[in-house]
C-alpha cells in the first residue's frame, strides 16, 4: 500500500535525537510571570483582576472577549503586579498580566465534568473546553471550543488528532504521545462524544514507530478510532496536508477543514481537553522542548504558561555557547526571538539555540528558475513567482497565481539554491493583500 | 545574555544546496564528453574550450566590475564557456570562439539583467551568433587533414553511417557532440544528483523518435533513427542545453510540453529544412515560447483539483 502522504514537501534534517528520549521532567517558573490577555485567534480576553490582587493557581484571570476568544488563568499563586504591555515571541507588544509568584503554588478547587466513559451532554463538554481556555497548542492558537462547534455535527465524519509533529527539533508530542496515551485517547474519545457520526484518527508521522505501535495496540478495542502512520515529511503536520493525507479530501484556503467533514487537533489540545473534562482543570501548562546545538542537555520540560524563557532556559542549564539565533517554535515556523525576556504561552512549543544562523549566513543571490521551490511546495503554487509579483507589488497577479494559497510552511525557502528569502516575500504580500482587503470592506 | 540575537522571519534553517554546487555538478557531468573531445580532436579541443571559457569568465568578471556585483563565483559562466566551446568545431579561429563567448554573455546573458533573466540559453546564442556570421568556419568539420562531412549530412545526403562509430564518438561534429556514450555518462549524473529531470529531454527524445519514425523518410528503421538521435547534437542539446533552468519552463506540464516541441521542431528543421541539423535553432525558438508555456500550465493550487468531499 502506497505510504500516507502529500505532493511536494521536503526532508530537513530532524534533529529530534537529541530530546526525543529525555522524559518530560518538571520545571518550576520563577518570581515573575507574565499572562498575555491575547494568546489565540481572535479577540483579546479582558482582564479580571486589578494591581494588587492576588491570585489562586487555576484562577481566571481574564475572561474571553467574544465568542472567537478564549479566558486566561493563572498558573501559580500570587499577587498582580502590573497590567501593562509586554512583548511576546511574535515580536508583538501585547496587553498583559502580570504576577508575582508567592511559590506557594495555592490552587482553586476544580469541579471535573465526568470520565470518557460516562454519558456527557453535549454543551457541557463544549461549556468545558471553552471555560478551561483551550486552544490549538500546535501554534495557530485557534480557540478549540469554536472548533468543535461547526454547524452540523452530524456531518462531521473524521476527527484528525495531529500527532505528525512534523517541525525538525520538536519532540514534545512524541513524548506526550509515549507518556500519556491514555490522556490523548480519552480525549479523542470525549471530543467524539460531540459528533455521532465521526471516526477519530491519530494521525502520527512513521519516524516514530514506537508511538505508532503503543498507540494501536492501546486503541484496538476502540471500534471508532484508528491510528493512520504517515510518511515522514515536512509540512505533513500542516492541516490542510494532514487532512487529504488520512482521507483523501481537499481543502483550499477559503474552506474550513468542516467543509471536508473534519476537525484537526494537536495532540496537546487534545490532551487539555481531557484535562478540562475529566479534572476541571483549565490550560496552564504545557510540553516544551528546549533543544539545539547551543543547549547542554536537551530536554522536554512540562512548564507553566506565562514563564519567562529566561528562567526556562536557566532551569534547563543555560547555554554552552552562545547561541546566534534563539526561536520560540521549530526552525520551519516558530518565531526568532531577540533575547529570552519573553513569556510561555499556550502556543509555545520549543526553545531552539542555534550556534549559527543559517539565514544571515547566507545571501540571497540570482533566481536561475530551478524550480526546486514549486517541486517543494505542498500548496501546488509556483514560490519563485509569487515572490517575483511580491517584489513588484503587483497584487493582481499574486493572487490570479494563488499566492493566497501559500501555508508559510517554508519549504520553498528551506530548498532555494539561491537563499533567497520566497516563503518571507510571499507572506509579507498576503498580509498586505488581506490587510486591503479588510479596509475595502470596512468602507 | 549580553547582546541581542538575530532575527528572521520563519523558516530559519537552509539547504545545503546552491546555485555554485547545482553549476559545479554541470561542469562534472560535461567533462566526460569534454575529455572525449580533447581525446578525440587533439590538443586544439583543449586550446578552444579553454579560449571560450577564458573568455566567458573575463566577460562576466568585467561586467561585474561595472555592476559592482561579482557573479563569477556562482561558475554559470563556466559553464557557457564550456557549453559553447563543447559546440564549436575544433577548426574554428580561436579569436573566434571568443567572440562567441563575450556575444554570449555580453549580450545575450548580462544586459538582459544577468543570471535567471536571459530569455535564451547563452552558449545557443552565441553558437548561433557564429554560425550566422562565420558559416564557413562553424561548418568545417575537417580535422588531422581528414576531410569529412557529419554523420548526419552524410546521412541526409544517402549514404550510410556506421552507428557503432556515433555512439562511442568516433565521427566529425563538433567538439562535444560527437560521443553518445560520454554525453550520456554526464546525463546520468546530473539525474543522480537531481539537477535536472528526464521531463524535457525524455519528452524531446521520445517526440523526436517518434517524428523521425513517421516524417524521416525512412519509416521505423531502429538504425536511422538510432543515428537521427546520437547526432547532431540532440543528446547534447537535450540533457544540457534544453534543460537549462533559466531558459525551460517552471511547470510539470509546460517542461513535458517543451520537450515534444522541441523533438517536433528538430525533426521539421532536419527533415523539411535545408541543413542536416536543427537543435540548436528548435532550442532557441523553443525558448523564446516559454513565458507563453508556462502561461498556459499553471498548476492547480492545492484545494482545488478535488471535491472536498
Amino acid at each position: 500500500m502506497a505510504r500516507l502522504t502529500f505532493t511536494g514537501g521536503i526532508h530537513p534534517y530532524d534533529g529530534k535525537d537529541l530530546s526525543k528520549s529525555s522524559p518530560i521532567e518538571d520545571v518550576l517558573p520563577g518570581k515573575e510571570l507574565v499572562f498575555p490577555l491575547s494568546q489565540h485567534i481572535g479577540a483579546p480576553a479582558t482582564a479580571l483582576v486589578q494591581k494588587g490582587d492576588r491570585v489562586l493557581r487555576g484562577q481566571k484571570i481574564a475572561e474571553a472577549g467574544g465568542f472567537v476568544s478564549a479566558p486566561v488563568y493563572s498558573s501559580v499563586s500570587g499577587t498582580v503586579k502590573a497590567l501593562e504591555k509586554r512583548r511576546i515571541a511574535t515580536g508583538d507588544m501585547v496587553m498583559s498580566i502580570i504576577v508575582e509568584n508567592d511559590e506557594q503554588y495555592e490552587e482553586v478547587e476544580y469541579t471535573p465534568l465526568g470520565t470518557p466513559e460516562d454519558d456527557l451532554k453535549r454543551e457541557d463538554i463544549i461549556n468545558a473546553v471553552k471555560e478551561a481556555g483551550i486552544v490549538g497548542m500546535g501554534g495557530a492558537g485557534f480557540p478549540t471550543h469554536v472548533k468543535l462547534s461547526p454547524k452540523e455535527p452530524k456531518d462531521i465524519d473524521y476527527i484528525i488528532a495531529n500527532c505528525a509533529e512534523c517541525e525538525p527539533y520538536l519532540t514534545s508530542d512524541y513524548r506526550r504521545m509515549l507518556e500519556e496515551p491514555e490522556k490523548l485517547i480519552g480525549g479523542m474519545k470525549i471530543i467524539l462524544k460531540l459528533f455521532p457520526n465521526a471516526h477519530g484518527i491519530l494521525a502520527v508521522e512513521d519516524n516514530k514507530p514506537d508511538c505508532v505501535g503503543l498507540l494501536k495496540k492501546m486503541v484496538s478495542t476502540e471500534s471508532r478510532i484508528c491510528v493512520k502512520a504517515l510518511k515522514t515529511k515536512y509540512p505533513q503536520g500542516s492541516e490542510r496536508h494532514l487532512i487529504s493525507a488520512t482521507t483523501g479530501r481537499e481543502i483550499n484556503s477559503t474552506m474550513l477543514p468542516a467543509d471536508a467533514g473534519c476537525i484537526v487537533n494537536n495532540v496537546d489540545t487534545i490532551v487539555s481537553v481531557y484535562r478540562a473534562v475529566t479534572e476541571g482543570k483549565p490550560l496552564m501548562e504545557r510540553i516544551i522542548t528546549v533543544t539545539g546545538d547551543c543547549i547542554k542537555d536537551p530536554k522536554n520540560y512540562r512548564c507553566h504558561t506565562g514563564m519567562n524563557y529566561a528562567d526556562l532556559l536557566e532551569k534547563a542549564g543555560g547555554f554552552t555557547t552562545e547561541p546566534e539565533k534563539i526561536i520560540c517554535g521549530g526552525p520551519m515556523m516558530g518565531f526568532a526571538m531577540f533575547d529570552l525576556d519573553i513569556p510561555v504561552t499556550k502556543t509555545s512549543t520549543a526553545l531552539l539555540a542555534f550556534k549559527k544562523d543559517a539565514v544571515s549566513a547566507s545571501k540571497p543571490t540570482a533566481c536561475i528558475n530551478c524550480g526546486k521551490c514549486a517541486a517543494a511546495c505542498p500548496g501546488r503554487i509556483i514560490p519563485s513567482h509569487l515572490a517575483m509579483y511580491a517584489e513588484r507589488n503587483d497584487f493582481e497577479n499574486f493572487v490570479a497565481d494563488g499566492g493566497m494559497e501559500c501555508c508559510e510552511c517554508g519549504c520553498c525557502s528551506f530548498v532555494c539554491p539561491a537563499k533567497r528569502p520566497l516563503t518571507q516575500e510571499i507572506k509579507s504580500m498576503r498580509k498586505l493583500e488581506l490587510a486591503n482587503r479588510k479596509n475595502k470592506g470596512g468602507k | 545574555m549580553s547582546e541581542l540575537k538575530n532575527v528572521s522571519s520563519n523558516p530559519h534553517i537552509r539547504s545545503n544546496n546552491s546555485t555554485q554546487f547545482i553549476m559545479l555538478m554541470v561542469i562534472v557531468a560535461l567533462l566526460p564528453a569534454t575529455g572525449y573531445g580533447i581525446y578525440h580532436f587533439g590538443i586544439r579541443a583543449l586550446f578552444v574550450l579553454c579560449t571560450t571559457v577564458v573568455s566567458a569568465v573575463v566577460t562576466e568578471f568585467l561586467f561585474g566590475l561595472y555592476k559592482k556585483d561579482q557573479t563569477v563565483p556562482d561558475l554559470s559562466a563556466v559553464v557557457t564557456g564550456l557549453l559553447l566551446g563543447l559546440n564549436l568545431p575544433v577548426s574554428i579561429p580561436l579569436w573566434m570562439a571568443a567572440l562567441g563567448s563575450i556575444f554570449a554573455i555580453l549580450v545575450v546573458k548580462c544586459i538582459f539583467g544577468g543570471l535567471g533573466q536571459n530569455f535564451m540559453n547563452p552558449a545557443l546564442g552565441g553558437r548561433v551568433f557564429l554560425i550566422l556570421s562565420f558559416p564557413k568556419a562553424m561548418t568545417d568539420f575537417a580535422y588531422d587533414a581528414i576531410s569529412g562531412a557529419t554523420p548526419l549530412a552524410r546521412l541526409k545526403a544517402g549514404e550510410s553511417v556506421d552507428i557503432l562509430d556515433m555512439v562511442v564518438g568516433n565521427t566529425q561534429g563538433t567538439i562535444g557532440e560527437t560521443s553518445a556514450i560520454a554525453i550520456l555518462v554526464g546525463a546520468c549524473i546530473l539525474l543522480l544528483f537531481g539537477i535536472i529531470t528526464l521531463r524535457v529531454p525524455g519528452m524531446y527524445i521520445l517526440s523526436f523518435a517518434l517524428f523521425t519514425a513517421l516524417f524521416g523518410g525512412h519509416g521505423f528503421d531502429g538504425a536511422f533513427i538510432a543515428a537521427q538521435l546520437a547526432g547532431g547534437g540532440l543528446l547534447l542539446g537535450a540533457f544540457f542545453m534544453a534543460t537549462d533552468y533559466v531558459t525551460r519552463p517552471i511547470t510539470v506540464k509546460g517542461q513535458y510540453i517543451y520537450g515534444i516541441f522541441l523533438g517536433i521542431l528538430t525533426g521539421i528543421f532536419r527533415f523539411f529544412g535545408p541543413g542536416a541539423e536543427g537543435v540548436s535553432y528548435a532550442i532557441i525558438i523553443g525558448n523564446l515560447l516559454v513565458p507563453l508555456i508556462e502561461k498556459y500550465t499553471k498548476p492547480t493550487p492545492f484545494g482545488y483539483r478535488k471535491k472536498a468531499h
